[in-house]
């Protein structure tokens, strides 16, 4: 199979970036997309010149390293799978394929298609953990969690973190994720003694960050390559709305 | 949460004034009677117009606020953009809202302070000094272009609630899974009831079912 390429190049963060055409020529269709990427640079280096930057880690839709905004769709034309998971048989031959990085005010560009989201860190780092030392696994029967509670924080738990929504997102906000780290331990009894302090510090980071607003598109679920539910942002809500009650109620 | 909270008040005063309006099919009389019980409300009608000012300015005043810190987090636009679940309305809920606010203003001076029509001032009052606002209404549809920016603008309105209906349940945290789709349902069905009974009115005034109750 053969493609023609539109793909966003960027030496650095001040530079100005464009679109340059590439072309992918006798890729397989059994190609992944990262591979194909990874012929395209072989022969630009061949060629001397620069190879294009993209991130990359497990490829196996795990780590939620790789993040490309393909045809403008945040991960590809395939959902839900990382732009790892997706390979050259979802294009027709001949069809040509935008690449662009994933696009937010707080992911600045590192050069090409690579993105800083460290901003993601920092919003798990304002309370997306539990302070207590856990020690190693407890027994499984030591602390009774409901099975309903359990499914639920293991659903939001699935967030690779790779930032899809916020790229898809039609006002770049965070909402899909910050709702399912606050999510995942708001189901669970261990996370119960910060459950206010952790909503309330984590929206204000993710506010801080500059990330947009959610205005309920439900564009982050379409893309989100882990299938959390745009639901955990109903979730969210509730936990800050309680959140700030129980504040201005002094407790 | 604040422009969830003042879209269902609005949302309601819609519902109610539909209702209202929508009994032009019953006669001269029950319009006229209701417009005056409207009016006999005195200060009860005032405070309920404060009330609705205040929705409206709170719904802009935040809405237009969230809408450019979100232009502010995407400086630099995707060259190519394809959307999958966000929908047309979603996408567009400042455009719609900005033609709904352009709407309700001229809806105001046309029908509360009656500009734009000769006819208005030559309605003549009932024996108890009422307001024949049944011919008004009639007079003022019987315009082909006031009519068709009044569905312009219920057009629009009904763009704006499709997502705006079932956006005011996941804002405030009521909503799940299952709920979802049928709240996305529920709203484009009751934005599509609305736009139905409110343009039914200028409809059956220009194709003649309504006549006015004066001849002038």
């Amino acid at each position: 199979m053969n493609f023609p390429l539109r793909i966003w190049r960027q030496s650095d963060r001040q530079s100005k970036g464009k679109l340059v055409e590439y072309r992918a020529t006798n890729i397989s269709a059994d190609t992944s997309f990262l591979e194909m990427l990874d012929i395209v640079n072989d022969e630009l280096t061949e060629r001397g010149e620069a190879p294009i930057a993209f991130d990359s880690d497990c490829r196996e839709g795990i780590c939620g390293t790789c993040a490309l905004t393909i045809n403008g769709q945040a991960h590809g034309p395939k959902h839900p799978a990382a732009a790892c998971q997706l390979y050259m048989r979802s294009f027709r031959d001949g069809e040509t394929i935008t690449i662009e990085p994933f696009r937010a005010k707080p992911f600045p560009l590192v050069r090409d298609l690579v993105i800083d989201r460290s901003a993601l860190d920092r919003i798990v780092q304002a309370g997306g953990f539990i302070a207590a030392r856990a020690g190693s696994a407890p027994e499984a029967n030591s602390m009774p969690v409901p099975k309903h509670n359990a499914d639920r924080a293991m659903e939001a738990a699935a967030c690779i973190g790779c930032g899809a929504c916020a790229a898809a997102c039609p006002n770049a906000s965070a909402m899909l994720f910050t709702a399912a780290k606050v999510s995942h331990l708001a189901f669970l009894p261990q996370g119960a003694p910060e459950r206010t302090l952790r909503a309330l510090k984590m929206v204000r980071q993710m506010d801080a960050e500059g990330f947009g607003n959610c205005t309920n598109t439900y564009e982050c679920e379409a893309v989100c390559p882990a299938e959390i539910s745009a639901s955990f942002i109903a979730k969210l809500n509730r936990e800050y709305a309680r959140a700030i009650l129980q504040r201005s109620a002094g407790e | 949460m604040i422009v969830a909270l003042t879209g269902a008040i609005l949302m309601l005063f819609v519902i109610g004034h539909l209702l209202g309006n929508l009994q032009i099919f019953l006669g001269p009389r029950w319009v006229n009677d209701y417009a005056q019980h409207l009016r006999d409300l005195g200060l009860l009608l005032w405070l309920v117009r404060t009330t609705l000012l205040i929705a409206v300015f709170l719904h802009i005043y935040f809405t237009v606020g969230l809408a450019l810190e979100n232009r502010r987090a995407r400086p630099q636009r995707y060259q190519k953009r394809d959307y999958i679940k966000a929908s047309y309305a979603s996408r567009h809920m400042v455009v719609s809202g900005l033609v709904v606010l352009a709407f309700i203003v001229f809806h105001l001076l046309h029908f509360t302070a009656r500009k734009f029509n000769p006819r208005f001032p030559l309605l003549k009052n009932d024996p108890l000094n009422h307001y024949d606002v049944y011919s008004m209404m009639v007079y003022g549809f019987q315009n082909v272009y006031v009519s068709g920016f009044y569905i312009i603008g219920l057009f629009l309105l009904t763009l704006h609630l499709t997502h705006g209906a079932s956006s005011f349940f996941q804002s405030l945290g009521l909503n799940d899974k299952k709920l979802a789709p049928q709240l996305a349902f529920g709203a484009r069905i009751f934005a599509w009831l609305l736009f139905i009974g409110y343009s039914a009115i200028p409809v059956a005034v220009l194709l003649g079912f309504i006549q006015p109750a004066q001849k002038l």
